[in-house]
């Protein structure tokens, strides 16, 4: 026997039910009272720098129905580049942006709605540059493990052309599962969990 | 900055542990059926953190109100509260190194001691109770603990098998300080047979696993005359030092 490293073990997940809005986002569905307003619900504020964006981003299951009972969370730099983080080292991000958005699916057409900016670009670990792109963390009823994705921005085709982690998949077929379109100031992301257009999940 | 590294307080900006993903629940869970068509097929594509998954959200105390980690009150009438066998829940967010972890947030949610949700999509015959609401939240102090009071929920039927009953739950999202360490799991309580038939706890291949989400009936920590207690702790991924990685510029 070898010394114990002495580790433990990340508890294992489960899934957060139909009934996830009622802890994180009680305002939406009519818990009143308790919390002033929903965590999430705003990302911006007058003062932010940067180009103001919507972005309608919708999981869809293997059947084609969109989840209406979902949640999603966004996470994304500021229009520089910077994360609002203490483990952003690099400089100090735009105090009035948040960086991190949290909408529960509209219970009739499953869309979550961000109000935000289009982010700046990010260095990967060996210091090219990630192409412009939103982080995106689904939780539902029959989703056992949080899916971790990320949003590209389809005018953004120099940049996705050489992202480090757009270049590196084997599949390359499938990256446009991971690209907005855009139409005015609107993105529209549509999150496939299963079929031909199956997005690409990350394990990072 | 490499003080900052290597101490314990200061910000940490190394990459995540890999996660275990045979100690998770696999995506497909047919006794679970709604996983069916919710499961991505594929597999997921790894790689290793960047600063997306390394940095994460933060969220201060100025966010809490004074009852928001009190089921018991934060939806009552004043002087009344809710109904049910009062309970603490109380424990440590802690990381795969084993230290506890300060400053995050916590966020629960549960159904009423009848076992009924207040949600419109909850059509289960137990009635509501009027001063309870079902959420709760609070930030992990200087060495990761937290605790709330609630009371305790009950078991309730849902529709899955032809007659399922959910054990009684505490779901748990817990933030780390990164956004690859995000969370969200359940809590169950010491002693309840319906843990072992539940096909959303049976997601989990181990019952190691299992055994870790059931939170120990602690009677020291009972209040007398007020609450007993249970304590659960939840871990989240670790974290590498930073000290010998290769980081070129940009980094």
């Amino acid at each position: 026997m070898a010394q114990s490293l002495g580790r433990l073990r990340e508890s294992p997940s489960q899934t957060a039910g139909p009934y996830v809005h009622i802890g994180l986002t009680p305002n939406f569905c009519g818990i009143e009272g308790v919390y002033p307003e929903d965590l999430g619900a705003s990302m911006l504020n007058a003062k932010t720098k940067g180009e103001r964006i919507t972005v309608r981003m919708r999981a869809i299951d293997g059947t084609g129905t969109p989840l209406r009972d979902g949640l999603m969370e966004i996470w994304q730099a500021d229009a520089a580049g910077l994360y609002n983080s203490p483990a952003e080292t690099r400089g100090s991000a735009d105090p009035n942006f948040t960086g991190w958005g949290r909408k529960a699916a509209d219970m009739t057409t499953g869309e979550c709605v961000f109000e935000t900016i289009k982010p700046g670009r990010v260095p990967f670990p060996d210091g090219r540059l990630m192409a412009p792109h939103i982080t995106v963390w689904i939780v539902a009823r029959g989703i056992n493990l949080g899916l971790h994705t990320r949003m590209y921005f389809g005018d953004e085709e120099e940049a996705n052309a050489e992202d480090p982690i757009l270049t590196r998949l084997e599949h390359h077929i499938r990256v446009p599962t991971l690209i907005a379109s855009r139409a005015g100031d609107t993105y529209t992301f549509d999150i496939h969990l299963q079929g031909e257009k199956e997005t690409i999940f990350f394990d990072s | 900055m490499k003080a900052d590294r290597l101490s314990n307080r200061g910000v940490e900006t190394g990459a995540l542990f890999a996660r275990d993903r045979t100690w998770h629940p696999p995506a497909l869970t047919p006794p679970y059926k709604t996983t069916v068509a919710r499961s991505p097929q594929r597999a997921p594509v790894a790689f290793d953190n960047t600063l997306s998954e390394i940095t994460g959200p933060t969220f201060g105390h100025e966010i809490l109100g004074e009852l928001d980690d009190d089921l018991t009150l934060n939806f009552a009438r004043p002087g009344e509260s809710a109904i049910g066998e009062r309970i603490i829940v109380y424990g440590r967010v802690l990381d795969e190194r084993g230290k506890g972890v300060p400053g995050l947030l916590v966020e629960v949610w549960q159904a009423n001691a009848g076992g009924r949700y207040r949600h419109k999509r909850d059509g289960y015959l137990a009635p509501l109770d009027p001063n309870f609401g079902g959420c709760a939240r609070t930030i992990s102090g200087e060495d990761g603990g937290y605790a709330f009071r609630t009371v305790k929920p009950g078991p309730y039927p849902w529709p899955n098998g032809p007659n399922d009953w959910r054990p009684s739950h505490i779901h748990f999202s817990v933030f780390g300080h990164s956004f690859g360490q995000r969370l969200i799991t359940q809590m169950y309580f010491e002693g309840d047979p319906l843990i072992w038939t539940c096909p959303i706890v049976r997601s989990i291949p181990d019952r190691a696993a299992i055994e870790t989400l059931i939170a120990a009936y602690d009677a020291q920590a009972t209040i007398p005359m007020d609450a007993r207690a249970y304590k659960f702790d939840i871990v989240l991924r670790g974290r590498r030092s930073s000290l010998f990685e290769n980081r070129p510029e940009g980094n």
